[in-house]
C-alpha cells in the first residue's frame, strides 16, 4: 500500500483525481440510493478521501477504512467530511449488523488479492471481508465495488468469494470495447434481488454478453434444457434441496455427497 | 472519530460471543455534557436535541482509545483516527 510520498504523489496528481472522482460518481449511482434522504455509507479502501469528498458533495454521510497511515493522515489534513479508520478490511468490517445504507469501494478490493503476510490466503481473506461487509450492510442495500482485476482467476475468485458470503449481483462493465476506458464495477445485492444495471458504451444488442450474472443457483453443468446432468453432485445436491423446501427429511449435505465411489458399487 | 460513528462500531476480533465486541468503551479525561439517561419526553426537548446532536455530530474523539468490552482489548484513537488493525494471532 501507499507509504507518504506515494500518497502525496497520488492525491496531487490531477489526471488520478479525475478519473477517481468519475468512478466515484458511476459507483455512487450504480448503488441506487434513495432520491429523497442522505445515507450512510462504508468507503472501503477510502485513502485520502477523494471518493469521500464526491459523496459528500452528494449530501449522504459515509465512513472509510483504510490500511494506509499515510493515505489517511493526508485525509485528515484535507478535512474530509467522513470519519475514517485505519484497518485492514481482510480482517474484518468492524460494525454492528445492518448500519450502511450501502458501500463503495474505488481501486481497492484488489489488493485483498495480494499475499502479504504467510498466515492468511487470499480467498480466506476475501472471504472475512465479504461476509463481515454483508453483515455490517442493511437488508436491501448494495456493496459497488470498482476493481482493477489482473485476470479472470483473480476475478473469479473475488466474485466466489462474495457469492459464498451470501451476496447476489454481478459484473458491469463500462466501455468493455475500450482498453483504456474499460472498468469493472462488481455490483452486489444484499437480500433482495435487483435487477443489474447496465454497463455504459454497450450497444443494447451486446449487453447481455458483457455481464456476467451470478446467482446462489448451482447453474454448472446445465444441459441445454437448463437441467443438471442426471446423477451429477449438482443434481443430487438440487434434488436433495427440492426435498428439504417440501417438508421432508433429508441426510445434511456432506463432502461425501455425491462423491465418486469405487467402480464395484 | 465523530461519537455517531463510535456508536456504530464493534469489535471485530474473531471468537467473540454473538453480539459482543459492542459497545465498545471510550477512554478520556473528558465529562460529558448530557444527562445519563434521557427524559422521557426528550423528543420535544429542543435544548436537549440541539446537545444530542451537538454530541454525536460535532464533537470528536481525537485521542484516546476504545476498548473491547468482552475482551478488555484497546483499540488506540491518535489525530481522530480509530486503529483497528488486528495483528497476526488475532485475525
Amino acid at each position: 500500500f501507499y507509504d507518504e510520498a506515494e500518497a502525496r504523489k497520488y492525491t496531487q496528481n490531477s489526471r488520478v483525481v479525475e478519473i477517481q472522482s468519475q468512478m466515484s460518481e458511476r459507483a455512487v449511482e450504480l448503488l441506487g440510493l434513495p432520491e429523497d434522504r442522505p445515507c450512510l455509507l462504508l468507503d472501503v479502501g477510502c485513502g485520502s478521501g477523494l471518493s469521500g469528498d464526491y459523496i459528500s458533495e452528494e449530501g449522504h454521510y459515509w465512513i472509510g477504512m483504510d490500511i494506509s497511515p499515510a493515505m489517511l493522515d493526508v485525509a485528515v489534513e484535507r478535512e474530509v467530511e467522513g470519519d475514517l479508520l485505519l484497518a485492514d478490511v481482510g480482517h474484518g468490517i468492524p460494525f454492528r449488523p445492518g448500519m450502511f445504507d450501502g458501500c463503495i469501494s474505488i481501486s481497492a478490493v484488489q489488493w485483498l488479492c495480494n499475499a502479504d503476510k504467510k498466515s492468511h490466503s487470499p480467498p480466506k481473506r476475501l472471504y472475512r471481508f465479504f461476509s463481515t461487509l454483508y453483515t455490517a450492510l442493511a437488508r436491501g442495500s448494495r456493496a459497488v465495488l470498482q476493481l482493477y482485476p489482473e485476470n479472470s482467476e483473480q476475478l473469479e475468485l473475488i466474485t466466489a468469494q462474495a457469492m459464498r458470503a451470501g451476496f447476489i449481483g454481478g459484473m458491469v462493465v463500462d466501455y468493455p470495447n475500450s482498453a483504456k476506458a474499460k472498468k469493472f464495477f462488481l455490483c452486489l445485492f444484499v437480500g433482495t434481488s435487483g435487477t443489474l444495471p447496465k454497463g455504459l458504451g454497450t450497444e443494447s444488442a451486446n449487453e447481455e454478453l458483457h455481464q456476467a450474472k451470478f446467482t446462489n443457483e448451482r447453474t454448472r453443468f446445465r444441459n441445454v434444457k437448463g437441467k443438471s446432468v442426471k446423477k451429477s453432485r449438482d443434481w443430487i445436491l438440487e434434488k436433495k434441496e427440492r426435498r428439504r423446501r417440501q417438508g421432508k427429511e433429508v441426510r445434511p449435505d456432506t463432502k461425501y455427497t455425491g462423491r465418486k465411489r469405487r467402480p464395484h458399487f | 472519530m465523530k461519537l455517531l460513528t463510535h456508536n456504530l462500531l464493534s469489535s471485530h476480533v474473531p471468537g467473540l460471543r454473538p453480539g459482543g465486541g459492542f459497545p465498545l468503551r471510550i477512554e478520556l479525561g473528558h465529562p460529558s455534557e448530557l444527562p445519563p439517561e434521557p427524559l422521557p419526553n426528550y423528543e420535544a426537548d429542543e435544548e436537549f436535541l440541539r446537545r444530542l446532536h451537538h454530541v454525536l455530530l460535532e464533537v470528536e474523539v481525537l485521542e484516546g482509545s476504545l476498548q473491547c468490552p468482552d475482551s478488555g482489548r484497546r483499540f488506540p484513537i491518535s489525530r481522530g483516527v480509530p486503529n483497528m488493525l488486528l495483528t497476526e494471532d488475532e485475525a
